[in-house]
Formats: C-alpha cells, sequence, structure tokens
C-alpha cells in the first residue's frame, strides 16, 4: 500500500557525519587510522554519571553504571596516544579540521561563528573514554537549494568520532570498545525539520555529501560517512534513528519507520479497542523454571543447566499482537526483545505469540500459561538467564507494553543494513553539554576566513563546463564526473600522468559504476592506489585493457600494491625486445603466407600476435614492430 | 549584585552589556551581521579575548560573536538561578568504621552546572554521598574543610595546622583520615604528614585525582572510596597515599607516606613508589597487604604529633654549569640546611666545593640525594663523593629528594643545633630509609599488564 507522505504528516531533518580526511586526529597527533589486529594494549574503566546542578542524569547510563557495567578499551601504538586513553589533556585544536568545516560551511551560505567553543557532551555509553564527546559550531543558519526548494541549513560543527565496539562479554557486564576511531576529525551538517518525503531526504543528503565531498578534504568509503535522521509524525514521536552509513538506504530507513510508526498506531488503537490500559499491565513476574525441566529447546536447556532462571509476565489482552509485522522481519514482538536485550543484557526473549516452536512443546505452553494465569487473549513473555537478567529483561517487556497503550515512545533507535532499524536507547535529556576547558576558545579571525573565502572549490555549473572545455570531455562523461565522488581524483590522473582524459573519465564513472554492479566492493580501493593504476599505464608498464581486471585484484587484496596485482595477475607488459622475438617467431611460423602475401600478410599477424599478448603489449608497438619487418 | 564585573568581559562588549542591563545568566539576543543568536549569557575565563561575547545556545552549544559597534545587544530574559536538590543523606550504617575525610582544596567531588558550565565542588557529607553514593556501604563519613588552596599553594604552615587538625580528630576517637588533596604536590604533605604524625594508631590516606570529578572518567571516585575503605579498615597505622595503581580503574594502591613521588604529568598511574612497593592494595572491596613490614593498627597506641617545619631549609640542583654564588647566596640568607640534589651517585662539581665548606663552616647542614631519583646515594665511590663526605656533606642514601627535603624541613623545626639535627635527618623516622633496593619492573607500562587483574 502506498503511503501518502503528506496526508500522514511525515517531517524530517539530517544530520550527516563524515569523517574528515585530515593528517592527525582533531585532539591529538594520531593518524587517523584504524586496526585489525588484535590490540596491543587493553585497560578497564566504568564511567560515573556525574550529576547535573538540576540533579539530572542520564536514565540509560545512570542503570548502566548501577548494574556496574565495565568498559574494556582496545588499543594499538599505532594509532592511539595517550590522549584517547584520557590519560592525557586534550592537544590544541587541529585547525586544518577547522578550515575544511569552515569551506563546507561557505559552500552552504552558513555564517561562522566569530569563535569557536569546544564542548563536552556527555556521553557515557563508553564510546568515548572520557565520558563526553568534544564538539563545536563552526558555522550557523545556512542553506541550499535543491531544485526549486530551499533546505535550511542549521549548524555545520566539527567534532571528534568516538570508540567502536567490538564486543561484549561476562553476561553484557563488560563492553569492548576499540579506541582507533575515537578523535577522527568529523564534520556534523543538520539540517532543518523540513523535509517531507523518504526520497527527498536521500535527495538532501546526496546534496550534501557531494558539497562535502567537494571540499576535496574528506575520508570516502564505507564507515566514514554516517546519516543521523530525525524521523517525526504528528502522532507518533520524533525518533532519532543513528548510524545510515549508505547514502541508497536513507529513503528505505524513513518508509519503515512511517510504517512502523503507522503499525504502532493501529496497535494502540487495538489495543483501546480491547479496553487495555497501562496500569492493567503490572510487573508481576512468576518463575517457571520448572516447567522447563525435561525441555527440548536448547536455549533454554543451556540456561537451565547453568542453574538459571526461566519466568515469565501476563500481558493481558495482548494476543495475538505481538506476532503484528511492523517492519519486514520485525513484530511489535521484537519490539519487546530489542528492550529486555538492552535493559536486561539477554539474548531475546519468547512469547506466546509464536508458540509452539524452537523446540518448546504445546504442553509446556499450556503449563506456563497456567502458572501466569493467562487465557487465550492474553500475551505471555518468558526469558531464560540469570535471575538477575531476567528480572531486568521482564520489567523493560512490562515498560514497552504499556508504552503500546499510549502509542509510539520517543527513543533513539540505530539503522541496520537492510534499512530496518532496532532500539538503541531512551532519548537522551536535555543537552547535557558543558565547556571544554582544556581547549581555549578559537578566534576566526577576518584572515581565517578571507583565506578560506578565496580559495573556496569552484561552484559545480562552472566546473562542468569547464571539464568539459578543458579535459575534451563529452557533456554526459562530464556531468557523470561532476556529480562522482572521485572528480578531484580524475583532475589529478588527468593532469600527472600520460593517460587520455577519456579514458581516466570513463574509467572513474561508467566501469567503476559496472564493477560496483558486478559486486566489486570499490570502496576497498583507496585514491591513491587508483592514481598508481593511471601511472602504470601512463608510463607503458600496464596495458589500458588490464584497468578493471587491476583495479577488481586489488579490491579483494587489501594492502596491496599495484606492482603485486601486476605480478599476481601475470600482466607485466612485454618489453621492446620480448615483443620483438615474438613477432619474430610468429612471422616464421607463418612464414608460407608471409612470402606469398607480402605486406598483406600484416593483418593476419597483427592478430596472430595480439592475441598472444593482449593485455600485456601496445598494440602501437606490435604494428610498429611487424612493419618494419614485412618492409 | 550584577556578576558582570567578574565575568571576564572588558571594553565594548563589557559596555554594549551593561547598557542593555545584561547579567550573567540572563537570556539575550544578539544581532551581528544580518543573523539573530539567543541563548544564556556566559561569563569568559579572564585571560580570553574580553570583546567577545559568549552566548549558551538552546542546542547547548557556546558560540563567541564578536561585539563592535553594529551589533546590537537585548536581553530578553532574567537568568534563574540553579536550585540543587542534595539528595537525602543515606542512612548510616553504624556497624561500619568512622571516616572522617578532610579537604585542602580541589575538587574531589563535584558538580557540573549544566547551564553555565560552571563546576561546583560539593564537599559537606550529604553532597558528598550525592555524588559519591557507594560511601554509604563502606564507611560512616564525617567531613571537614580545612582549607581551600590548590596544592601548589601549600606551604609548611599549612603542613603544620593539617597535622594539628588530623591529630584532634585521631585523638576524638576516629577510626581513620582521609585528606582529599591538588596532586601536584600530595607527596610532600604525604611525607610531611609522615614525619609530624607518629604512632599513629589509625590510618591517615591522602587521595586526589588526576581527572577533575566533574568527568564521567574521572578516578576521583574510585581513589576516594579505596582512600576511605584503607582508612576505615586496613590493618596498617601510617600515613599512606591513595591513587590508582594503573591505567584501568580495577585497583587503588597504597603508597608510603615517605615512599611516593608524583612521576607523571597526567596517568591515572602517576603516582609511584620509588625504591619500595605500595604497602597494600584495595581491590573489588578487598584490601590487601603486599608487604609485612608496616606498623599496625592500634587504638591504644598515643599519637605524638610533632608539627612544626622550618621554613630555612632549601633545594639546590646540581647541574653542569651550576654557579656556585647560589650556595652562598642562601647561606648569606640565613639558611639553616641546604639538599643538595646532586647527579648520579651523589656529585657536585669541584668549582661548588669552597662554597659548600662555607656553609658546613656557618653551621649549615647540608645534604645529599640523587637526581636520579631511583637507587641509593653511594659517595664513597668516586673522589667527588669522598672529597663532599670530607666537608661534612650528608648522604641521604635511598631517599629521593623531595621526601629529603621536607624531611630537613621538618628535622630543623625540631632543633636548632646542627649536630642534633643531622642525627635526626639519618635516623629512619617513617620508613623513609629502606635498607634493601630490590629490583623494580619498568613503572610506566603501556602493554596488556594496565589491565588490572
Amino acid at each position: 500500500m502506498a503511503i501518502d507522505y503528506a496526508k500522514v504528516g511525515l517531517k524530517v531533518g539530517l544530520e550527516i557525519h563524515q569523517q574528515l580526511n585530515a593528517k592527525t586526529k582533531l585532539f591529538c597527533s594520531c593518524p587517523p587510522e584504524l586496526f585489525k589486529e588484535e590490540p596491543e594494549i587493553t585497560f578497564l574503566r566504568r564511567l560515573r554519571p556525574t550529576q547535573s546542578e538540576l540533579g539530572q542524569i542520564d536514565p540509560a547510563a545512570y542503570f548502566e553504571f548501577l548494574k556496574g557495567v565495565k568498559i574494556l578499551y582496545e588499543a594499538n601504538k599505532k594509532s592511539a596516544c595517550l590522549v584517547e586513553m584520557d590519560e592525557e589533556p586534550p592537544h590544541p585544536l587541529n585547525m586544518d579540521a577547522v578550515e575544511v568545516v569552515l569551506t563546507a560551511s561557505l559552500m552552504m551560505n552558513a555564517q561562522p561563528v566569530d569563535e569557536v567553543h569546544v564542548m563536552r557532551k556527555t556521553v557515557i555509553d563508553g564510546s568515548n573514554t572520557t565520558g563526553f564527546q568534544r564538539t563545536c559550531i563552526i558555522a550557523l543558519d545556512g542553506w541550499i537549494k535543491i531544485g526549486e526548494k530551499t533546505i535550511p541549513i542549521q549548524a555545520a560543527s566539527l567534532e571528534e568520532d568516538a570508540a567502536r565496539k567490538t564486543g561484549t562479554e561476562n553476561e553484557g557486564k563488560t563492553i569492548r570498545y576499540r579506541i582507533d576511531r575515537l578523535g577522527i576529525p568529523l564534520i556534523e551538517v543538520a539540517t532543518g525539520p523540513v523535509i517531507y518525503s523518504p526520497m527527498e531526504a536521500q535527495e538532501v543528503a546526496f546534496a550534501i555529501g557531494r558539497i562535502l565531498r567537494d571540499t576535496g578534504k574528506v575520508m570516502r568509503g564505507l564507515g566514514t560517512i554516517r546519516q543521523d535522521l530525525n524521523v517525526s509524525l504528528p502522532n507518533g514521536a520524533l525518533i532519532e534513528i543513528k548510524g545510515v552509513q549508505e547514502l541508497e538506504l536513507i529513503s528505505k530507513v524513513v518508509e519503515y519507520e512511517v510504517q512502523r510508526q503507522l503499525g504502532l498506531i493501529n496497535v494502540k488503537e487495538e489495543l483501546q479497542k480491547r479496553g487495555v490500559k497501562a496500569e492493567d499491565l503490572k510487573g508481576a513476574f512468576v518463575d517457571i523454571t520448572e516447567v522447563f525441566k525435561q525441555t527440548k529447546c536448547k536455549v533454554i536447556r543451556k540456561a537451565v543447566d547453568k542453574n538459571q532462571k526461566v519466568m515469565a509476565v501476563k500481558l493481558p489482552k495482548f494476543g495475538g499482537l505481538l506476532k503484528r509485522e511492523l517492519m519486514p522481519d520485525f513484530r511489535v514482538g521484537t519490539e519487546l526483545s530489542d528492550r529486555a536485550k538492552f535493559w536486561g543484557r539477554v539474548g531475546g526473549i519468547f512469547h506466546t505469540d509464536e508458540m509452539p516452536n524452537y523446540g518448546i512443546t504445546a504442553e509446556e505452553v499450556g503449563a506456563l500459561q497456567k502458572a501466569v494465569d493467562a487465557g487465550e487473549l492474553d500475551a505471555v513473555v518468558f526469558v531464560a538467564d540469570t535471575a538477575e537478567n531476567v528480572l531486568d529483561a521482564l520489567k523493560a517487556v512490562v515498560e514497552r507494553a504499556q508504552e503500546a497503550v499510549t502509542g509510539v515512545p520517543a527513543e533513539t533507535r540505530t539503522a541496520k543494513d537492510d534499512g530496518t532499524t532496532r532500539y538503541m536507547r531512551p532519548r537522551p535529556g536535555a543537552a547535557r553539554m558543558y565547556p571544554e576547558t582544556d581547549i581555549p576558545p578559537t578566534l576566526i579571525t577576518d584572515e581565517i576566513r578571507e583565506q578560506v573565502r578565496k580559495n573556496l572549490p569552484e561552484p559545480a555549473e562552472k566546473k562542468l563546463s569547464r571539464l568539459i572545455k578543458q579535459y575534451g570531455l563529452n557533456e554526459k562523461l562530464a556531468k557523470q564526473l561532476a556529480d562522482s565522488e572521485y572528480n578531484i581524483l580524475f583532475e589529478d590522473i588527468a593532469k600527472e600522468t600520460a593517460v587520455q582524459a577519456s579514458t581516466a573519465a570513463a574509467f572513474l564513472t561508467e566501469t567503476l559504476k559496472a564493477l560496483k554492479r558486478e559486486g566489486v566492493q570499490v570502496e576497498k580501493v583507496g585514491e591513491d592506489q587508483i592514481k598508481s593504476i593511471f601511472m602504470a599505464v601512463g608510463s607503458g608498464e600496464l596495458a589500458k585493457e588490464a584497468i578493471s581486471d587491476v583495479f577488481s585484484w586489488l579490491s579483494r587484496n587489501e594492502g596491496k600494491s599495484v606492482q603485486d596485482a601486476v605480478d599476481a595477475l601475470g600482466l607485466k607488459m612485454f618489453t621492446e625486445a620480448e615483443l620483438a622475438s615474438i613477432v619474430d617467431r610468429i612471422i616464421a611460423a607463418n612464414k608460407q603466407s608471409v612470402d606469398k602475401l607480402g605486406k598483406n600478410a600484416y593483418g593476419m599477424l597483427m592478430g596472430a600476435v595480439m592475441k598472444e599478448v593482449r593485455g600485456k603489449a601496445n598494440p602501437e608497438l606490435v604494428a610498429k614492430l611487424l612493419r618494419e619487418r614485412l618492409k | 549584585m550584577s556578576q558582570l564585573e567578574n565575568s571576564g568581559y572588558k571594553g565594548s562588549a563589557l559596555e554594549a552589556l551593561k547598557k542593555a542591563d545584561c547579567d550573567v545568566g540572563d537570556i539575550i539576543r544578539v544581532t551581528s551581521k544580518g543573523k539573530t543568536y539567543e541563548g544564556i549569557l556566559i561569563p569568559r575565563s579572564e585571560l580570553g579575548e574580553g570583546t567577545v561575547v559568549i552566548v549558551k545556545m538552546k542546542s547547548g552549544y557556546n558560540i563567541g560573536i564578536r561585539i563592535t559597534p553594529d551589533v546590537k545587544i537585548e536581553k530578553i530574559g532574567k537568568g534563574t538561578k540553579p536550585a540543587f536538590a542534595s539528595p537525602p543523606l543515606p542512612k548510616q550504617n553504624p556497624a561500619l568504621p568512622h571516616v572522617v575525610i578532610m579537604s585542602t582544596g580541589g575538587t574531589i567531588a563535584s558538580r557540573v552546572d549544566y547551564r553555565t558550565g560552571a563546576v561546583r565542588s560539593a564537599l559537606s557529607a550529604s553532597d558528598l554521598y550525592g555524588v559519591v553514593p557507594e560511601l554509604s556501604d563502606v564507611a560512616q563519613v564525617d567531613t571537614e574543610i580545612v582549607f581551600s588552596l590548590y596544592s601548589e599553594n601549600i606551604t609548611q604552615k599549612h603542613w603544620k595546622e593539617l597535622a594539628e587538625t588530623v591529630a584532634k580528630r585521631i585523638q576524638e576517637g576516629v577510626d581513620g583520615v582521609v585528606i582529599a588533596h591538588g596532586t601536584d604536590t600530595m607527596a610532600y604533605t604525604s611525607a610531611a604528614l609522615s614525619f609530624a604524625l607518629q604512632n599513629l594508631p589509625v590510618p591517615v590516606v591522602v587521595v586526589g585525582a588526576q581527572r577533575s570529578s566533574d568527568r564521567p572518567s574521572s578516578d576521583a571516585a574510585t581513589n576516594l572510596i579505596g582512600a576511605v575503605k584503607a582508612a576505615g579498615e586496613a590493618p596498617f597505622a601510617e600515613v599512606a597515599l591513595a591513587m590508582h595503581e594503573n591505567v584501568s580503574d580495577t585497583a587503588i594502591a597504597l603508597h608510603r607516606g615517605t615512599k611516593v613521588r608524583k612521576c607523571h604529568t597526567s596517568r591515572r598511574d602517576t603516582f609511584k613508589s620509588i625504591n619500595g612497593f605500595p604497602i597494600a592494595k584495595v581491590k573489588d572491596q578487598q584490601i590487601t597487604m603486599l608487604t609485612n613490614q608496616y606498623q599496625h593498627r592500634d587504638a591504644t597506641k598515643k599519637l605524638v604529633l610533632k608539627p612544626n617545619f622550618s621554613e630555612k631549609a632549601t633545594l639546590i640542583k646540581f647541574y653542569p654549569g651550576l654557579d656556585p654564588a647560589i650556595i652562598d647566596y642562601y647561606v648569606d640568607k640565613g639558611a639553616k640546611g641546604i639538599l643538595l640534589e646532586g647527579s648520579g651517585l651523589g656529585h657536585v662539581s669541584k668549582y661548588c666545593f669552597d662554597s659548600i665548606k662555607n656553609a658546613v663552616a656557618k653551621g649549615v647542614v647540608v645534604a645529599l640525594a640523587s637526581q636520579c631519583i631511583w637507587g641509593r646515594v653511594n659517595m664513597n665511590v668516586y673522589d667527588t663523593g669522598r672529597d663532599l663526605l670530607s666537608f661534612g656533606v650528608i648522604p641521604l642514601d635511598d631517599m629521593f629528594p623531595e621526601t629529603a627535603l621536607v624531611k630537613l624541613m621538618w628535622v630543623l623545626g625540631q632543633t636548632n643545633d646542627a649536630k642534633e639535627a643531622i642525627k635526626l635527618l639519618k635516623t629512619n623516622i617513617a620508613g623513609e630509609f629502606s635498607p634493601r633496593t630490590l629490583p623494580q619492573e619498568n613503572i610506566f607500562e603501556g602493554g596488556e599488564k594496565t589491565v588490572g587483574n
């Protein structure tokens, strides 16, 4: 069923985050690099919710603290120093990064602030060793045009990227984070909530992404860009969706979120019809471990064997609603389960709407329904884990069920690769920011502003006509190139190598698109590597017919060089002497024809030689050698 | 009263703010270059650019707007004073020991005013419980503010006052004392108290933090809990310094007050035992003694208070090219003791010999500790050392310079007689000398061992 987004009153605002291609991190001199190996250093920390003057504490953070959640940080010496470990104060703000954000700000018609103040935004899930993220506003109040529509840009900020989560252990009580990513400079661009359809959200994100790319100073590839979406419906709630990595996914994420909210509104109406009130849902948890003494269900078996508990709670008149689908492969039951996982550190929940299943028999279901005094109209949720985790999980389930009676709970969700979203945490309270006193305020002087203004990248329309004129490209190719993230790389290649501009342009646009369609992971090949391929072509070491093969090989063999690819693929070009001997051999083998045809044997011989050396020889050189011999 | 005068604003900005009748904390609107900015007026640091107005916007971000003649400032709302509701005092568990937490300054516990960004210290018992609620499971805590000073401003007279205050509370019968202190000179104070408070019946634990307590990652709470635990229950009765054992929030090391030194500018485990090892550690709320060589807790012991420190002792660090006139200068100014921070095994260049001889002749106690920090001086190995000994320079064995200086100050606070002073200086009062030096591992490990085990 097509949704009329205007009618449902959809409003979307975007926050685009992209890593800057800076030499160092934002507050220290570490290179912005990630590592895959085992960590060289680990250390264990706890983060304590700090109390504000008003006594407010972030509820999720405080809960985790009370539960004794610890964070195990992983580091190596190449990508982190004492600054990331929170063992040394931050160094002064990386001014190169400030200039990149200023550049993007001016391109979006935003007004730079006169003085930059770095703030600490409290984040105590462990993703920042300090317990806060350092962030600062560089410019405010800009706009970009998309077609006829003006999209307001509320702010352009500069902030440090967070550590990345690498796992949990110890029944969820130890969370592992890797601090290599911590401190990489990020630009954040926030739009006003004036986007009214999923497709429009994607277009706006694309337009902002292109501006950022045109600065020439942002990283590219998976994981370097993350879009946060604020999606709201008038009868639903404002939902903050974090971490959409693929641009192409944005419209789908918004679509699914609208579906989810409409679905939840339906559930609310159904519950009201059934006469369910939030206060009917009570946290009366019943120990039903006995029911499963002989169970064939593997998950419960494992828990019972470990002497853990199985406990259940009745959700009166919820029968049948938990299996209702809200998004693909995501039901109302999943909403409950996500909460249980977060607050109770459990692997998941079971509920009667999906029973009998997972090796749980109809008899067991009957027994547990009896234990909690549940009838056909009721749903029962049950969980197997440690007693503490089970109680926390069921409490969270009941809370979520109570919210279902009132509609859509406002929360922060995280985007999955398929476009669906999952519960991440409750919405943080009022902005919990205070000044980063370790970093003095930074004046944006008129000189800096003018310097940036003078060096602004050329506007898109100008670039298009220049590409056509300067490199003799046709309009279609030039347009594709101007839209491409490789347009700066293209000019480098065109200027610095002897390769024909149109060859480079076609490869960087059409060929790459085709390769991506074929499943080649194009983002795995860096710009430096692409440039090296063309250098090799330009100097005659590589045939231009072999470009795609070398590129694909590099995408499969990260960290290898173009030379490695040439060796591995056997693409080494024949030297002139080697070619000459091949030509001589083939002439000798065809002596009869050559004697008979003389110069007219050229076509036949050319075909025979090229068949043997294609991809490893320049055809013009072969032609020259042949002609010399046929004189 | 207007807070504007002390707000750090100067010149045109101050004038404009006054004219618009704006005070710190008020909601203001600034119009500059055709754009308007609304938010709370935030004070500036005294040293910053005084003509840029800082506004905290609704988003929570601060931004700075330069005040020029064409910038308009309006007041659009009066500031509201934050009202902090202290949580109710938790029920004291009468089974737990009585510990008094004394504050000398710094912010071992503090709250953030997110409205203005100000950090306020929490020092009353109820504030402290509010910020570190676990304390109520560790001890019955009482608090006392002795003074509010940055540690670099603490001098001999403060040591005296502090020692006297501690003595008073111990005589009243507390089970242990914790002293919150800025970390810069915390080891000097620990050494001073070690000499001033003798025959202790209960532990005195000095504690600080390397990350300020307004941060979620602060080490303050863990250190404080460890310190209170040790003060209330540890079997030793000495002055100890409690800080992180390594960069993990796992264990708190308790160092002997005379053997501990700040060794890193910023790490949590900055304090290390020098020429010795920590005497105990607290991990998972368990105290483990790491040696059997310690003074035992015994409530019947009678505390001996010797709180005087001389201001006439000084430290001179030898370096290549040191001008010996500096030694003469101190002698002329009436110094009663000079601690030479010699090189290596205990050496000072021969061009200083005359000045040193002159000092000794004038009755100044001249002692020597090594600038190597680790190891023991031995002035019998080279000629220079033997020469210095012959002039009457007192070698201070394995005491590192800071503790040696504090001891010299204390000794000269006890007696005016040089001979008596030298005798006292060479006597082991509070574990400052250790006859055996054992091999010590690299003190700042970066590797896997930094994980608490």
